[in-house]
């Protein structure tokens, strides 16, 4: 039976251990539907012509975790940003885990999905926000939707910023020859509120994972949101990361992509402007060896004037990598004075890397300022000489240049201690000790 | 008296296309519909050997099982392939035809076109070959080439008098199976211009082909065929026009260059197909395969300027297979009214050390919409491998689009590649500062189109680019000084 089928059949299964009277019980109806009948993308498409799913979908994914698993706090401490003080929301093959999380419900909902999906009390958010931007057209979104049970549920009210950052984070132990979690995100940032994310999945052992996660986040009229993921997963780990955004006003919005690992990512990130003066920023990083494959899918719908859009994506591809940007930017017609730019750089540094990167623009209005860059190239030579003459070994050097050419992108990290933990991360997927900290 | 941009935009909706007027010449038409039969009574018509009507058969074949591709962002009523007639030739166009015995009407509607080959042949160094309803009727300049051993005739000719050249070379840069238009093409074209220069020969003049559809109800199915031997030298100019009817026709062209080592070919168009009413009826559609394929040393520029057609697909490619080999894209899309293109290029570097260039230019008016799709390949052996692309696209008015699709894959490390785009419209500082300089804003407009443009223009050969300036003149008429 291949995996759509199985998907299928065990939606059945699924319903047994939800409330099928709810309302969002009719959402997940429609999604399976849809899911039917798009079935996994494919090559054929234009939105996946460079990332195949065929040999995802022919290893017998476990959909469901047998049995709970402990983790001891000491054997995952590393991949908490654990200088500072954080709420976290932990799960462990998707189950939530609360001997490791810290939630709150003071003056903020910094909660579970599960909770939020099936209590009174979150309902009137769930009926305004639930499913609302995430698209109902997409395949893989759909199979999420029509699976949504658990994950995280943030909710900042008017004029509120939690204390601590919150920590997202999804283990898995390995127990399962091969599991597929499908973690769902709400996030709602009410006006003037902000709030801080760090996200990241972390496979614990070499069996085969398949995250396919979906996460919506509003942002009110002049919210603030940071969102940071870190994608520095196991080989045997893949994950498609389903991103949905929809500002309002002058609200602004920061997500940043770090790619350092993973057997196969794809990052569908989608930006919606329903407002004016908004500002959007999408930037990454992405640092590659091994076999691995990373897609980073951009969409920034500009609906109304007087917006503005940053993209910046940095990659480094090596050994046999490969690598695909694919950004898109569609300005409507009544959305005058738009600016969005978008920047898009690459270094191959290995003869069986490869890089696809197809930056689009669509634009209807006329008075705009769009514009979009490309390059791939290789560390300037001249540079490198300049370094190796001062004592530097050709090592660091490259390294050195290499951090160099990330480095503008880390420039708007806004916590301290997880650009320290980025720079590490670098430092490691280069195989140097850059010797300082920034 | 202030000339704003609305007066413009204005002027340009209302400007009618000039070259659509249709001359009344007896032609032979055969009847609507495509099937085996018509290929071959085509094949026979130009009495052309058996080789020739198997490779349409073969083209024919392959076109029944494609489908028409649909990824292109252009919409419009999908031609009926059986209401076309697939060959339309002007009756009194002798096979053995000099100058001197060339219909007096045929002339008189190329004075209108502003090309008289009379004039031409006096005062330009050019050679002219011009192709009306998809047949040759009239080569000048013949004999002058023949002396430098060029060969420059319209491709039924080639079939005939050069067959080794013509077998050797057709079908090579651009398969029957290619695409669904190409395979159209190969089934059914009816003419064409056919060029062979020799070693290390220099073409002494501009070689010209234009181009007129003037029955209606026919498709025009030109192909093209340009063979550079070793070390020579071709610049190529191609102009095209069509009466202004209320349906729309079809124009499906395949252009085919062979640059072998150490060769050059400029090959240039003027496209000015009808682009249709201002209310979007009628209008060609233009759907082009034009390819090169660049040997060692090699280099092929292509440079175009896209003003008509209502509906243009379009992508000249340059194969760079030897090392060293360069390629160029030069070209400037003007869209206005209902207009829409979907042009561009592709370079595919496989060659080592391989170069290519791309610098497009979109200025939409109107309703039109303009995209730019183009890819950048760099193979895994194209050591040393640099892309230079630039795409720049103007805006006038809030009802049109500029689209730009640029594919970039690269799987070399040494590659460098570099793509920039831009969009914006005439910035209002812009004006602004020409005006506070004592410009008006009518010139202040055109100093601006005219510099958006310039440096495509300027890769145009002379004789062409004050052909070219007129056209961009028809589209933003009253603004370019």
């Amino acid at each position: 039976m291949d995996l759509k089928d199985k998907l299928i059949s065990s939606f059945m299964a699924f319903e047994n251990n939800v409330d099928v009277e709810h309302p969002v019980h009719d959402v997940r109806m429609a999604a399976i539907k849809n899911f039917e009948e798009k079935g996994f993308p494919s090559k054929k498409e234009e939105a996946w012509k460079y990332t195949s799913l065929n040999n995802i979908q022919k290893i017998d994914f476990s959909i469901f975790p047998k049995e709970e698993n402990a983790l001891e706090y000491k054997d995952v401490k590393r991949y908490f940003i654990h200088e500072i003080d954080t709420y976290k929301i932990v799960f462990v093959d998707g189950i939530y885990s609360s001997y490791l999380s810290e939630t709150t419900h003071d003056g903020v909902d910094i909660c579970l999905m599960s909770a939020a999906l099936t209590k009174p009390m979150y309902k009137p958010v769930i009926d305004v926000y639930f499913n609302k931007v995430a698209s109902k057209d997409e395949s893989l979104t759909s199979l999420n939707t029509a699976f949504s049970r658990e994950g995280a549920y943030i909710y900042i009210p008017k004029n509120k910023m939690p204390k601590k950052p919150i920590e997202i984070l999804h283990f898995s132990t390995g127990n399962e020859a091969s599991l597929l979690l499908q973690p769902r995100n709400l996030i709602v940032v009410e006006e003037n509120a902000e709030v801080q994310i760090i996200e990241r999945h972390q496979s614990l052992t070499s069996n085969e994972v398949l995250t396919n996660a979906v996460t919506e986040i509003f942002a009110a009229k002049s919210a603030i949101v940071d969102f940071y993921k870190i994608q520095n997963d196991a080989p045997t780990a893949s994950l498609i990361d389903n991103t949905y955004i929809d500002q309002k006003d002058k609200s602004l919005v920061k997500v940043h992509t770090f790619s350092f690992g993973g057997k196969l990512t794809r990052n569908n990130l989608n930006f919606y402007q329903n407002g004016e003066y908004i500002d959007s920023t999408m930037k990454g990083v992405t640092i590659l060896g091994e076999k691995q494959h990373v897609d980073h899918h951009t969409l920034v719908h500009h609906i109304e004037p007087n917006c503005e859009s940053h993209q910046d994506y940095k990659g480094i591809y090596g050994d046999a990598s490969t690598g695909v940007f694919n950004g898109k930017i569609i300005v409507d017609k009544i959305a005058q004075k738009t600016n969005a730019f978008q920047q898009n750089n690459n270094i191959l540094i290995s003869d069986k890397a490869s890089i696809n990167t197809k930056p689009q623009l669509e634009i209807f209005a006329d008075d705009v300022k769009c514009s979009h860059g490309c390059t791939i190239g290789q560390l300037d030579e001249d540079a490198l000489f300049y370094l190796q003459s001062r004592g530097i070994p050709q090592k660091e050097a490259r390294a050195l240049l290499m951090y160099a050419f990330a480095n503008n992108v880390l420039s708007s990290v806004r916590i301290p201690e997880l650009k320290i933990r980025i720079n590490k991360l670098i430092a490691e997927k280069l195989g140097v000790n850059l010797g300082f900290d920034l | 008296m202030a000339y704003t941009e609305e007066e413009l935009k204005k002027e340009l909706e209302t400007k009618e296309y000039e070259y659509g007027f249709y001359t009344d010449i007896e032609s032979e038409t055969f009847p609507n519909g495509l099937n085996e039969e018509i290929v071959i009574a085509i094949s026979k018509k130009k009495g052309e050997p058996e080789w020739m009507t198997l490779w349409r058969l073969e083209a024919f074949k392959y076109w029944k099982e494609m489908e028409e591709p649909e990824w292109a962002n252009v919409h419009y009523e999908k031609p009926d392939f059986q209401a076309i007639s697939y060959y339309s030739a002007p009756k009194k166009a002798d096979p053995n035809k000099t100058l001197d015995d060339v219909d007096p009407e045929l002339l008189e509607m190329y004075k209108k076109l502003g090309i008289s080959v009379d004039e031409q042949k006096k005062l330009q160094n050019v050679a002219v070959d011009i192709v009306m309803d998809s047949v040759s009727v009239a080569t000048t300049f013949k004999k002058t080439l023949a002396e430098k051993g060029i060969i420059f005739c319209s491709i039924s000719e080639a079939i005939k008098d050069h067959p080794e050249l013509v077998k050797k070379y057709i079908g090579s840069v651009v398969p029957q199976r290619d695409n669904f238009y190409a395979a159209l093409n190969s089934a059914v074209f009816s003419d064409g211009s056919f060029c062979y220069i020799p070693k290390g020969v220099r073409c002494p003049m501009e070689l010209s082909t234009y181009f007129r559809i003037n029955q209606a109800g026919t498709g025009q199915f030109e192909r093209t065929l340009v063979i550079a031997d070793e070390d020579s030298y071709v610049s190529y100019l191609e102009g095209c026009t069509a009466p202004s009817r209320d349906e729309n026709q079809l124009h499906a062209a395949v252009v085919e260059l062979v640059a072998l080592d150490g060769a050059e070919i400029k090959y240039s168009t003027v496209q000015n197909w009808f682009p249709g009413n201002k209310d979007g009826k009628g209008g060609v559609f233009n759907f082009v395969t034009k390819r090169a394929i660049c040997e060692k040393n090699a280099k092929v520029s292509w440079t175009q300027v896209e003003t008509g057609s209502a509906v243009t697909w379009k992508y000249p490619s340059c194969i760079l297979k030897g090392d060293n080999s360069i390629g160029e894209f030069y070209s400037i899309a003007v869209t206005n009214n209902y207009q829409q293109a979907d042009t561009g290029t592709k370079m595919v570097h496989i060659g080592k050390n391989t170069k290519s260039t791309i610098i497009s230019k979109g200025i939409s008016a109107g309703k039109s919409q303009n995209s730019y799709r183009g890819l950048v390949q760099v193979n895994s052996r194209a050591d040393g491998a640099r892309n230079f692309s630039q795409c720049d696209s103007l805006l006038m008015g809030n009802e049109c689009g500029a689209h730009t699709f640029p594919y970039i894959e690269a799987k070399n490390k040494s590659a460098m590649i570099e793509h920039e785009a831009t969009t914006s419209k005439i910035g209002e500082d812009q004006i602004f500062y020409c005006n506070q300089r004592g410009i008006d804003t009518e010139k202040a407009i055109a100093l601006i189109v005219n510099g958006f443009s310039k440096e495509v223009l300027n890769k145009l050969p002379m004789e062409f680019a004050v052909e070219a300036q007129k056209l961009l003149e028809i589209s933003l008429e009253g603004s370019v000084g």
